[in-house]
C-alpha cells in the first residue's frame, strides 16, 4: 500500500511540475501552502495560475480516470474469475465510443458528446446483460462474456459506419482523436461529471469488498456460501460500468490501465478486495498521471493516451505473462 | 432435523436426469451416494443443496420447503464441499475459511473477530492451523480438501454435502477425509457424500443410496445394501468380495 501511495504522490508532483511552463518543487510547495494557510503565496501569479487553472483539472481527471479504470478492471477480473479481463469486457468502451462518434457526427457540443458516450456505455452493458441473461445456460458467466464480445464487435462496426459517413476533414479527425484517448481539453467543469459517478461506483464496490472475494469463487460455491449471486452480479457490473463509462466519456478510449494495474496491485497487496481496491485506485491514478505527463511533454504535439498506454502496457504484459502466470493456477 | 427429497424429478432445463427419487438424511447420520458415471449423483446432490431447483417434487429441510429459504438461511443449515479445485486468485487459507462465515454477516460486513476465532477453531480441528497464512493455491490437494472441509464447518451448518471428497486424493489423505466424515456425524452433523468407491462408503457411511440411470436401484443400511449382487447390478460388472475373520467385507472390481 505504501508503494501504491508513493506512485500516486510521485505522479501528482511530477504532473504538476513538468510541462511547457516548468514549476519547481519549492514553487509548487509555496502554491499549495498558500492555498492551505489562506495567505497569498510568495510565487508569481503565473505559477499559481498554471498549477490551479491549467494543470489542476487535468491532473485531477487523470488521477480519477486512471483510478476508475483500474478499479473497474479489478472488479471485473474478480467477477469473471479471469485475470485477463479488462473493463471493456462487457462492451462499456465500445458503447461509449459509438455514443461519442454519434455525438461528433451530429456536431453536438462537448458536454453532449460526453453525455452520449456515458449513456452509450451504460446501454451497451445493459443490452449485453439482458441478452446474456435470456440465454439459458449452465455457465452464466461464460455466456455473459461471449455476449459482450459479440455486442462489442457489433458496436465496433457501428463506429466504423459512422466514421465512414463522417465529414473527412472536420469530424473524422475529431472522432479518431477521441477514440485514441486524451485529456488535452479537460477543464474544471469536467471534474464533477467524472468524479460523481466514479465516486458512487467506487463506494459501492468498496462496501461490497468482502462479497467480491466470495464472488470470485465458482458461482455454485458462492451460492452455497449464502450469496444471492444474480443480484450481486448486477450490482457489481453496474458499479464497474458506471465508473468505466464516466472515464471513457471524459477521456476517450484508454486501454491497458484496467488490465495491467490490477495485476501489479495484486502482486503488491494480495487478492483480498479490501486491500486490492484502494491499492489499484492509487496505482491506477499514479500510472495514468505519469502516462499523461509523458503524453504532453515528450513532443511538441500531444501523443494520444491510448497509444502510450499500449506502448507501455504491451511489453509489461508480455513480461507479466511469462513471470506471473504460474501463480494463477 | 431431516433433509429430504420427495418424489423428485431432477435435471437441467434441456433434459431430465432422474425421476421418482425419494431420499432422506438425518442429522448425526452419514449417507453415501453411489452409482456409475452419468447416473445423476451430482445432479441429485445439487438439487438437495438447493443449487438446482427440482423439476417436480420437493426438497424439505425439517418442516420447511428448501425453496422457501433465502440463500443466506440455507447456507446456515447446509454446507457444500465441492471437489477441490484450482483457485483463480491466491487467497490465504484463512481467507478461504472465513468465506464460510459469509452467511453469518450482512451484505456489507467483513469478517469479525468472532468469525476469525471460529476460523481458527476449525483450522485447529482439521490440524491445518499452520497453513493459515499460506496461499490456497500453493498447498497440496489433500490440504485443499481439508481447507474446504474447514470452510464448510465454519458455516456452522446442520448438514454437510460433499462431492467426491476422496477423488484425486492419495491413499493417506483418503483415510483422513473418511475419518473426518465420521467425526462430523459424531458431532451431530448430517453428512451426504458421493463416491466411486464402495469401500469408502463401507468405511464412513451408515446408509447408502444407489443411483443408476437416474433411478434408485437400492437404499438401506450400509451392511445390508452393499453386497456383491447389488454392486454388480449397480455397475454392470463383476465384483469380487474379500472377507476377513472379523466379518468385514471389501470389494474389488473385475
Amino acid at each position: 500500500m505504501a508503494v501504491a501511495s508513493a506512485v500516486l504522490v510521485a505522479g501528482l508532483l511530477l504532473a504538476l511540475m513538468v510541462g511547457r511552463y516548468p514549476v519547481s518543487f519549492a514553487e509548487l510547495f509555496g502554491v499549495i501552502a498558500g492555498k492551505l494557510t489562506g495567505h497569498a503565496p510568495a510565487v508569481p501569479s503565473a505559477v499559481e495560475n498554471v498549477v490551479w487553472q491549467v494543470r489542476g483539472p487535468r491532473v485531477a481527471s487523470a488521477a480519477l480516470v486512471g483510478a476508475a479504470l483500474a478499479i473497474a478492471g479489478t472488479a471485473f477480473q474478480g467477477l469473471f474469475r479471469n485475470p485477463l479481463v479488462s473493463p471493456d469486457i462487457l462492451g462499456a468502451s465500445s458503447g461509449a465510443a459509438l455514443g461519442a462518434v454519434l455525438g461528433i457526427y451530429f456536431s453536438l457540443g462537448v458536454f453532449a458528446i460526453q453525455a452520449f458516450a456515458f449513456v452509450g456505455g451504460l446501454v451497451a452493458v445493459a443490452a449485453v446483460y439482458v441478452i446474456g441473461g435470456a440465454v439459458r445456460a449452465r455457465d452464466p458467466i461464460l455466456v455473459l462474456v461471449l455476449t459482450g464480445v459479440v455486442i462489442g464487435a457489433l458496436l465496433g462496426a457501428g463506429v466504423g459506419m459512422v466514421k465512414y459517413l463522417a465529414d473527412p476533414y472536420g469530424q473524422l479527425p475529431a472522432m479518431t482523436f477521441w477514440l485514441l484517448g486524451s485529456l488535452a481539453s479537460i477543464g474544471a467543469r469536467d471534474i464533477a461529471p467524472l468524479g460523481v459517478p466514479v465516486a458512487l461506483g467506487t463506494l459501492l464496490l468498496l462496501a461490497l469488498r468482502w462479497r467480491l472475494n466470495v464472488m470470485s469463487l465458482p458461482d455454485e460455491e458462492a451460492r452455497a456460501l449464502g450469496l444471492p449471486t444474480g443480484p450481486l452480479r448486477v450490482a457489481i457490473v453496474a458499479a464497474a460500468t458506471l465508473v468505466t463509462s464516466a472515464s471513457v466519456a471524459t477521456a476517450g478510449v484508454i486501454g491497458w490501465v484496467g488490465l495491467v494495474v490490477p495485476h501489479i496491485a495484486r502482486t503488491l497487496v494480495g487478492p483480498d478486495f479490501g486491500r486490492l481496491i484502494p491499492a489499484t485506485a492509487l496505482l491506477g491514478g499514479g500510472f495514468l498521471l505519469l502516462i499523461d505527463t509523458l503524453a504532453r511533454t515528450v513532443s511538441a504535439v500531444e501523443i494520444p493516451l491510448g497509444i502510450l498506454t499500449a506502448l507501455v502496457g504491451t511489453p509489461f504484459f508480455i513480461w507479466l505473462l511469462a513471470s506471473v502466470s504460474k501463480t494463477w493456477s | 432435523m431431516i433433509l429430504s427429497g420427495h418424489n423428485l424429478t431432477i435435471g437441467y432445463s434441456d433434459h431430465v436426469v432422474g425421476r421418482g427419487l425419494d431420499v432422506a438424511l438425518a442429522t448425526g447420520q452419514v449417507l453415501a451416494l453411489l452409482g456409475p458415471n452419468g447416473g445423476g449423483k451430482t445432479t441429485l446432490l445439487k438439487t438437495l443443496l438447493g443449487l438446482l431447483a427440482p423439476q417436480s417434487g420437493e426438497v424439505r429441510l425439517g418442516d420447511r420447503a428448501l425453496a422457501s429459504l433465502t440463500s443466506r438461511e440455507r447456507a446456515r443449515l447446509i454446507a457444500y464441499v465441492p471437489q477441490f479445485h484450482v483457485a483463480t486468485f491466491a487467497f490465504t487459507v484463512e481467507a478461504v475459511v472465513l468465506m464460510g462465515r459469509t452467511a453469518h454477516g450482512n451484505l456489507f460486513s467483513r469478517p469479525s473477530s468472532a468469525d476469525r476465532a471460529i476460523a481458527a477453531r476449525v483450522l485447529e480441528r482439521f490440524g491445518i492451523a499452520h497453513l493459515r497464512e499460506r496461499p490456497y493455491t500453493m498447498i497440496s490437494g489433500g490440504e485443499r480438501q481439508l481447507v474446504l472441509l474447514a470452510r464448510a464447518l465454519a458455516q456452522e451448518p446442520q448438514f454437510v454435502v460433499l462431492d467426491e471428497p476422496t477423488a484425486s486424493l492419495d491413499f493417506g489423505n483418503q483415510g483422513k477425509v473418511l475419518r473426518e466424515i465420521r467425526a462430523l456425524a459424531a458431532s451431530g452433523h448430517g453428512v451426504l457424500f458421493t463416491t466411486h468407491d464402495p469401500n469408502h462408503a463401507m468405511r464412513a457411511a451408515d446408509r447408502a443410496y444407489l443411483l443408476r440411470d437416474g433411478a434408485r436401484v437400492g437404499e438401506g443400511a450400509i451392511g445390508l445394501i452393499l453386497n456383491k449382487a447389488q454392486l454388480e447390478r449397480l455397475y454392470g460388472t463383476s465384483i469380487e468380495t474379500v472377507n476377513d475373520s472379523t466379518g468385514r467385507t471389501a470389494f474389488l472390481p473385475g
